[in-house]
């Protein structure tokens, strides 16, 4: 009998794999985002239709792109369109199920930062920006976060808001007229989190495997909620770590 | 029609301009960025929705006075740290920022393309982009009340693209990923393309953008113009660049080693010189390049 063991990493990457339905179109930011929505393209999810802001509407590379722009997502894409076609048509028209983001700061209310750590007008960091996650957030039916769990990225309140989660609690998206859903599951290297129905502020309602939920409070920066059902993830089967590795090249 | 790309440069690009050098990850005109580099252009407004390395390169050479745009970053690597260095600690000269959403950034450019002052699109609500860039206003819809995100028209004084080809009467052809070229280059007032190649005929490609003569100012061939993004159909996207980039942007001296070393080559803009005929390769070899313009 083998012993099947995973990193941290590989669990998220499935978690968030397992999370997208089949037929779901959704759009795909570039890296953990990516690596999730090809690893639940070969197995559960054959007709997940992947989105990528270049404008591939479709795409089904055969290998991870390295950018939102590779040459492989034009090859393989139902349709190339323009970017301001992606991000009228398709995107501000409401045709996408779910979007799917990472992020540098999320925040207790699931509000979004990849701008800046520090003031904006003398930031301490400075990172790459917006691109299209203000309006993914806005507009997809729902949105999936995927991001590394710590103290500094889990941040009771973000430093700057890129992307509107959950506003400051509930009726905040209605009142700032946003479409979709928002944030309904972040998943990390640790757990899962859900917006509590009521207050909207982000619960642990999941822990992976050989994680306790005090690990994860403790790798939170407000005093996180622990749902009484927390649930424990199953463990990556043989034919998920397969397909992760043979994208990531991690063999 | 064909110029060479040194003289191209010269001719649209000046001190002060607005300058919008586009391409989403795919057909970046990086051997231009470079000779913008070469030639010492100061004072540049530079705007990009997607301002990566060489943009990183433009900004750690001092050329650019302020950014307009939406994402900056190596993609697929991480972050600029030329942009970074420019925006924390003003080297090496400050750098103001104009900052927006894809959505907003794309919009801007159509306003432009379509001769209308701004853009209406549903987009930036509850961000604190909405707070921190003045351009980013709200308007009420005439008709149903609803209040959207308003955004001015982008029309830069020269818009640069590089595309795959074109033909001896300077109509330009690209395809795949064609970003927000088109809208890009008919917002602007000047426009400098790049080509892979010059052909006698320009035979249709699926999902081609043409952009027909009368709207380029001048097309410059440069072979590999793109590198180390792509040109589908021409050669692949050089990965491995993208990733050696992060050293040399992250460290002051390596950036100046890599900036002594482009300044000092002659690099792609001898290809064009030659397409051009032997005149301008003979006229180029007897006067090189100076090192700077307006510095």
């Amino acid at each position: 009998m083998t012993t099947v063991t995973w990193t941290a990493d590989e669990m998220m990457t499935v978690t968030a794999a397992r999370s997208l339905r089949d037929g779901t179109a959704c759009f795909v930011g570039i890296g953990l985002p990516s690596t999730a929505a090809n690893v639940a393209s070969r197995t559960h999810a054959p007709d997940l239709w992947m989105i990528y802001e270049s404008g591939t509407l479709g795409a089904s590379p055969d290998r991870l792109p390295l950018s939102i722009g590779d040459g492989i997502l034009a090859e393989t894409a139902d349709t190339v369109v323009s970017v301001p076609e992606v991000f009228n048509y398709w995107l501000q028209a409401g045709r996408i199920d779910a979007g799917f983001l990472g992020a540098a700061q999320i925040d207790r209310y699931a509000n979004i930062n990849t701008t800046v750590i520090g003031a904006y007008d003398d930031p301490a960091v400075r990172l790459p920006g917006a691109g299209g996650a203000p309006e993914i957030a806005a507009s997809c039916r729902e949105v999936t976060v995927i991001m590394r769990h710590s103290r500094r990225a889990f941040v009771e309140r973000v430093d700057f808001v890129t992307s509107v989660g959950h506003g400051t609690g509930p009726g905040d998206r209605e009142r700032l007229g946003l479409t979709g859903a928002g944030p309904v599951r972040v998943i990390t290297d640790l757990g899962v989190l859900e917006p509590d129905p009521l207050t909207r502020e982000l619960t642990l309602v999941g822990v992976h495997p050989g994680v306790e939920a005090a690990a994860v409070r403790e790798a939170t920066g407000w005093d996180l909620r622990v749902s009484e059902d927390l649930a424990r993830t199953p463990a990556p089967t043989e034919t998920e770590l397969s397909v992760v590795r043979s994208l990531t090249g991690a063999a | 029609m064909a110029v060479p790309l040194d003289e191209a440069v010269r001719q649209l690009i000046h001190d002060g301009d607005t300058v919008a050098l586009e391409g989403f990850t795919h057909l970046i005109p990086v051997a231009a960025g470079h000779e913008v580099i070469r030639q010492g252009l100061r004072d540049l407004t530079l705007v990009r929705m997607t301002p990566d390395i060489v943009y990183d390169q433009l900004i750690g050479a001092g050329c650019a006075r302020k950014l307009v745009f939406s994402w900056g970053g190596n993609p697929g690597v991480g972050s600029l740290h030329r942009f970074r260095d420019a925006v924390t600690r003003s080297w090496p000269v400050p750098l103001e920022i104009e900052e927006h959403s894809h959505a907003g950034m794309a919009n801007r450019y159509v306003a432009g393309a379509s001769g209308l002052p701004f853009a209406v699109l549903r987009g930036y609500s509850g961000t604190d982009l909405a707070g921190n860039t003045p351009n980013i206003r709200t308007i009420t819809c005439p008709f149903t009340g609803q209040e959207l995100a308003a955004v001015p028209a982008l029309n830069p004084d020269v818009t640069v693209i590089h595309a795959q080809r074109a033909d001896a009467a300077g109509n330009v052809q690209l395809w795949g990923i064609t970003g927000i070229q088109k809208e890009a280059a008919l917002a602007a007032d000047r426009v400098l393309v790049t080509v892979e190649e010059v052909v006698d005929e320009l035979e249709p490609v699926p999902g081609q953008v043409i952009l027909p003569s009368r709207v380029v100012d001048a097309v410059s061939v440069v072979p590999g113009g793109a590198a180390p993004s792509y040109a589908h159909g021409y050669y692949e996207r050089d990965n491995a660049a993208y990733r050696a980039w992060d050293a040399i942007g992250r460290d002051r001296e390596a950036f100046t080693a890599w900036l002594t070393e482009l300044t000092a080559a002659t690099g792609p803009t001898a290809t064009g010189r030659a397409a051009a005929g032997p005149a301008a390769a003979d006229r180029a070899a007897d006067d090189p390049e100076p090192a700077g313009r307006g510095a």
